[in-house]
């Protein structure tokens, strides 16, 4: 629920935001195919990829940007 | 208890004196300069304790209300027409910040053709904004609804801010007797203003005026349709408060001779003290007429409207404004929301006179109507 008036009241309420929902197709990481380039977790623009190649949902949004830099194509694009 | 002649200008400024606000900014325009003009002398004579800050133009003097409401103070500004047109975007924003000051608006017609004579289409030409909009019909009602609206805008359950809106000329420069409050008595009225959801300071830090993605915005767009049904009942309180303590009573509306009535008058602002008397002259030739003068604009009384012309047959609404392609503003919410026989009549855009004629006319024209909304006053070709 937000403030009246959207006050914020407190700090770092930016994750608060979740931006998932912006988002039509969503990457789904196939583990199998997947060979630890690390490429998925570098070039996501929103941090929405960890180290461990886990995808946040919450503030992925869509982009596609992991799945075009993969290169061995483990990452699908599939529509939500 | 003081009684002084003035004009509604005069009126105001002293009920902001009498309100005590700590941040003025406010930027002169015909005819609401004088309010501007006196406020500016109180603050040099030290009758006020107030920053009077003399702004560039009229957005940055609705800007720096909203930031200095958003520090918690108290803050009064003023304008009309182009000026409250170059405020628009800021008072949405004042209205979705919450902040709770008053503005005075001295209606003036808008530009083109330029115009400096009264009509009300400045400030209903603003009424999405989300601000409670209050229509006067002379100085001591201008007065007193200044610093009710201080209180009201202020309620907790409200925090959206006022607009007093005052006729140009017809009510801003004509002079009147009126009844100055006591100070005391205003003390106890209206208490300092606490801010209690947006203040600057540094031992709470937080931040006002921010965004918000598709997740919260609807939310926070609904509460302030919450905020603004809260109002009609808390603008019914502070009037009976108001009364209680001062003497005069005041409304959401005001019915006069309504109850039997089979055709009423439904008006806005100072045409309303025209009406009156054309009311009591019809009376007189038998005619069952009544008026019934909307203060309250935003929030929209509905139920307040529909209690008072329930017993009529036909609704007389009387804009001096017009959505162009529909009819008057106030026709246009009565008829979407009042389910009484209505018709519309525009009158006086851009000062033409009023008369008590074209009253008369427009008691003919619903008894006899020929069509939905009529422009009473037009000059033959």
């Amino acid at each position: 629920m937000v403030a009246i008036g959207c006050v914020v009241k407190n700090p770092g309420s930016s994750k608060n935001n979740k931006t998932g929902s912006w988002r039509t197709f969503k990457p789904v990481l196939d583990k199998d195919k997947c060979v630890d380039c690390e490429n998925c977790y570098i070039f996501c623009p929103d941090a929405s990829i960890n180290t461990e190649r886990e995808i946040d949902y919450d503030y992925c949004k869509g982009c596609g940007i992991c799945a075009n830099e993969c290169p061995v194509d483990a990452i699908e694009m599939i529509k939500e | 208890m003081v009684k002084e002649v003035m004009t509604s200008n005069k009126a105001v400024a002293e009920a902001v004196r009498l309100a005590k606000p700590q941040v003025i900014p406010v930027y002169p325009i015909t005819p609401q300069t004088t309010i501007s003009e006196y406020l500016a002398q109180y603050v040099a004579d030290e009758k006020i304790d107030a920053k009077y800050i003399k702004v560039e133009s009229e957005h940055s003097a609705i800007s720096a209300s909203v930031g200095a409401s958003g520090a918690g103070v108290r803050v009064f500004t003023a304008t009309s027409s182009q000026g409250l047109m170059l405020m628009h975007e800021i008072l949405f924003a004042a209205a979705g910040m919450r902040t709770p000051f008053v503005l005075a608006d001295a209606n003036r017609a808008i530009s083109a053709p330029l115009n400096i004579w009264n009509d009300q289409q400045d400030s209903i030409a603003q009424r999405d904004a989300g601000w409670l909009q209050i229509y006067v019909e002379n100085a001591q009602e201008a007065l007193d609804t200044t610093l009710m609206a201080y209180k009201v805008s202020e309620n907790p359950k409200i925090l959206l801010p006022s607009m007093v809106c005052l006729d140009g000329f017809i009510l801003t420069h004509t002079v009147e007797p009126v009844e100055i409050p006591e100070q005391e008595l205003v003390d106890e009225f209206l208490p300092p203003y606490k801010p209690e959801h947006s203040f600057i300071d540094t031992e709470t830090p937080m931040s006002i005026g921010t965004f918000a993605d598709p997740e919260n915005y609807l939310e926070a767009r609904h509460d302030m349709q919450v905020a603004m049904d809260n109002a009609k009942e808390v603008i019914q309180q502070t009037c009976d408060e108001f009364a209680e303590k001062f003497g005069r009573q005041y409304g959401l509306v005001d019915a006069y001779k309504c109850d039997d009535a089979e055709i009423i008058y439904v008006a806005m602002g100072s045409i309303c003290s025209t009406i009156r008397a054309i009311v009591d002259e019809l009376r007189e030739a038998g005619e069952k007429v009544g008026l019934l003068k909307i203060r309250a604009y935003r929030p929209f009384p509905v139920e307040a409207i529909e209690e008072a012309v329930v017993n009529c047959d036909k609704l007389a609404v009387v804009d001096k404004n017009v959505t162009f392609g529909n009819g008057g503003a106030l026709f246009t919410d009565i008829k979407a929301k009042i389910h009484k026989d209505a018709y519309g009549f525009i009158v006086g855009l851009g000062g033409r006179d009023i008369t008590p004629k074209e009253i008369k006319e427009i008691y003919e024209k619903t008894k006899n109507p020929v069509k939905e909304v009529t422009w009473i006053g037009l000059k033959e070709e």
